[in-house]
């Protein structure tokens, strides 16, 4: 994979060269998986440290994203809302990817990399669905089997992305353990993989996980950014003053910083799930409240209580409700690269519909917490070029808000 | 053997070193802590090694058991509801060993609950409930330096886990870095897992045997006398976890609790697990 265009140099830390050979950023990542695993990890850093360089693997990867994905994505100047919030918005369009979030990018970076490894299996963990359907969708495309694991009570709140799944040929298997959500679909995905080691690749749809997928998955995600960042430049000649996306996992936002990492004069920040606000203790916002653990493979920022069992989550959107964060966020908040704040669910609400109304873009919930972050960064600031990872459409959603309005579709 | 200021590494040494003599193999069963509930977990224990138990491993309930098939899931879902954390089983641990200084106690849990007490406070109070050997799923020797160190200056055994995956260097390394005995996973997989292939795990067994000076023992797979003794003959030490397991849920939901019924037949399934690992090189 060719690095990120930015000059590094005269930078007080040469963001490039995390993670290291142990898959560290700082005190974060790792690798804290059962021994199984180990043979397997190994042999997936080999091969992915053999390809991102590959000129063929990289000019498929890139020719897929231009002809199947769609990419470049449009970078939109958002003029009424950059009225209504007082700051200049930009939005960087992952919502019109195929399958209509920035998931896609990284599932199929991994789903070539499977088929080169001569894999025949894929499997993957799914909250709201996106990352499985974006899964699915390139298995079905390479013709290779794919199950995908999704907690029974996600299935239950996602049904027309479960059979989305189903139509492209996926088998969706039901998660009946712990909170039955995101966790612990991971869990599942992880035990199978486990169990099926030889021939099954599994497709993680964040920056988390053992080392090498958090740097794997950033970097198939990190072409948001560096389309961003040329398209700023040839639109406004300037680099933005901040850029905002949203985090539950990371990926999207990892995806948009890490062109922007070198440039100090641009801040970042990112929005975790405040849920139902910090104090009511019903939100799913690790960086902003919780403290360093290990799970899933990494040592990162995790909500967990006192004897160190992960704790439930909450938020609105289903693909930000989720215990831990990557571990190179966790690693960019502790050196103030980054700042991340919580952002409540009726704020990501009234954002939501405010796209809506002013642009006539449907968020997904998930990216409508980004929009609300910005307008928090407006009135504070005020006057700013403000560039907002939206990173997924929220059609998806539409059944959530009907709800919440009491409307039965 | 009967001093009960000796070292805690020293009565897992000194276990596989009679077994020698012996010429068989431990019987190592493991529990989930709190299951059905603590004061359950310490009476299983005397009654697990009045069966012939040479060896116990404890397990810590982690919200998250990724290692795990459901039957332990399903265990360590039951320990969390009555809120028990590692504090509380090494208590545990403490109260079993007023009436047994001699029989080794393994913890085998995640690295989180750990990490949340702190890797320092952990073992100081797990040496001194008189804890043997702490086996961390989740732990691979690469990010295990620091408690290793920690461990091996209170005399506690880090135990590492083997799998029919790890290549030779890597079992050479692990063997470098553990101490106690190393722990082969028989099965790709999670606990509770299928089928155990016999003549492939003997095998398997010496391969691991050639780069790993240190006791072997094996899991996953055993559910019965027959598997126990077949495991027997090739390996140091038997470990069997999920069949005991679902033999503690039956008894203590037919009886709303773990009772003298109950005890007794975990004791005998434990008696009958030994005398099939006694007889196994006969």
């Amino acid at each position: 994979m060719p690095e990120t265009n930015v000059k590094a140099t005269g930078a007080p830390v040469n963001y490039a060269s995390f993670p290291d050979q142990r898959g560290r950023f700082g005190d974060y990542g790792g690798r804290y998986v059962a021994e199984t695993l180990m043979g397997p990890i190994e042999e997936l850093t080999a091969a992915y440290e053999k390809y991102r360089n590959d000129p063929g693997f990289i000019e498929e990867f890139e020719s897929d994203l231009r002809d199947y994905v769609g990419r470049p994505t449009a970078l939109y100047h958002a003029k009424r809302l950059s009225e209504l919030y007082g700051a200049e918005i930009w939005l960087k369009r992952e919502d019109l990817n195929h399958t209509g979030a920035h998931k896609i990018n990284n599932a199929l970076g991994q789903a070539l990399l499977a088929k080169r490894m001569g894999k025949t299996r894929i499997i993957a963990e799914t909250g709201a669905g996106q990352h499985g359907v974006a899964t699915a969708t390139v298995a079905a495309r390479l013709g290779i089997e794919c199950v995908v694991y999704m907690g029974a009570d996600d299935i239950q709140r996602q049904a027309p992305n479960v059979f989305r799944m189903r139509l492209l040929g996926a088998k969706v298997v039901p998660v009946d353990s712990g909170t039955r959500t995101l966790k612990d679909a991971l869990n599942e995905a992880m035990r199978d993989w486990v169990t099926n080691v030889d021939d099954t690749f599994y497709i993680i749809g964040t920056v988390a996980g053992p080392h090498p997928y958090p740097l794997m998955v950033r970097d198939f995600q990190s072409v948001i950014g560096r389309e961003a960042r040329a398209q700023m430049l040839e639109k406004t000649g300037e680099l933005p003053d901040q850029v905002v996306a949203c985090v539950g996992g990371g990926s999207n936002a990892m995806g948009i910083f890490h062109a922007f990492l070198a440039d100090e004069s641009v801040e970042l920040h990112g929005s975790e799930a405040g849920g139902e606000g910090l104090e009511s203790g019903r939100h799913a916002a690790p960086l902003t409240a919780g403290r360093p653990g290990v799970l899933h493979g990494n040592r990162t920022y995790l909500m967990e209580d006192e004897n160190g069992q992960i704790i439930g989550t909450h938020s609105i959107s289903a693909g930000l409700d989720y215990p831990g964060v990557g571990p190179e966020h966790s690693w960019l908040k502790d050196i103030g690269r980054v700042h991340y704040a919580a952002i409540t669910d009726d704020q990501a609400m009234a954002a939501f519909h405010d796209t809506m109304r002013c642009e006539g873009i449907i968020p997904a919930i998930e990216s409508a917490h980004a929009v609300a972050h910005a307008r928090l960064l407006a009135e504070a600031r005020g006057g700013q070029r403000i560039l907002v990872n939206l990173s997924g459409r929220g059609d998806k959603d539409i059944n959530t808000v009907a709800k919440l309005e009491g409307i039965e579709l | 053997m009967s001093e009960t200021t000796k070292q805690p590494a020293s009565r897992l040494a000194s276990l596989f070193e009679r077994l020698k003599g012996e010429n068989r193999a431990a019987l190592i069963p493991y529990i989930t802590a709190g299951d059905p509930d603590a004061q359950a977990t310490v009476e299983l224990m005397y009654a697990m090694v009045e069966g012939g138990a040479d060896a116990i491993e404890i397990g810590v309930p982690f919200s998250d058991p990724m290692a795990d098939g459901p039957v332990i899931q399903a265990a360590h879902e039951r320990a969390l509801k009555s809120g028990l954390g590692l504090r509380g089983v090494i208590d545990l641990v403490a109260e079993f060993r007023q009436r047994d200084a001699e029989t080794p106690v393994v913890l085998m849990g995640y690295q989180n609950p750990i990490e949340a007490m702190g890797v320092a406070a952990f073992v100081d109070k797990a040496a001194s409930a008189g804890v043997d050997g702490v086996l961390t799923v989740d732990l691979p020797p690469e990010e295990a330096d620091e408690m290793s160190a920690a461990m091996g200056e209170r005399g506690m055994a880090p135990i590492f886990l083997l799998a029919p995956t790890t290549s030779a260097a890597r079992t050479r390394e692990v063997a470098s870095k553990g101490s106690g005995f190393v722990y082969y996973v028989s099965l790709k997989g999670v606990t509770g897992a299928a089928n155990l292939d016999t003549d492939a795990l003997a095998a398997q067994v010496k391969g691991v045997r050639e780069a790993c000076a240190l006791p072997v023992g094996v899991g996953f797979g055993i559910r019965d006398a027959e598997t126990a003794g077949q495991v027997g003959r090739v390996a140091d030490a038997v470990i069997v976890g999920s069949a005991i397991v679902r033999l503690i849920h039956e008894q203590a939901s037919a009886a709303g609790g773990m009772n003298a019924q109950g005890l007794e037949t975990v004791r005998a399934f434990l008696a009958e697990l030994r005398s099939a690992v006694e007889s196994a090189r006969q």
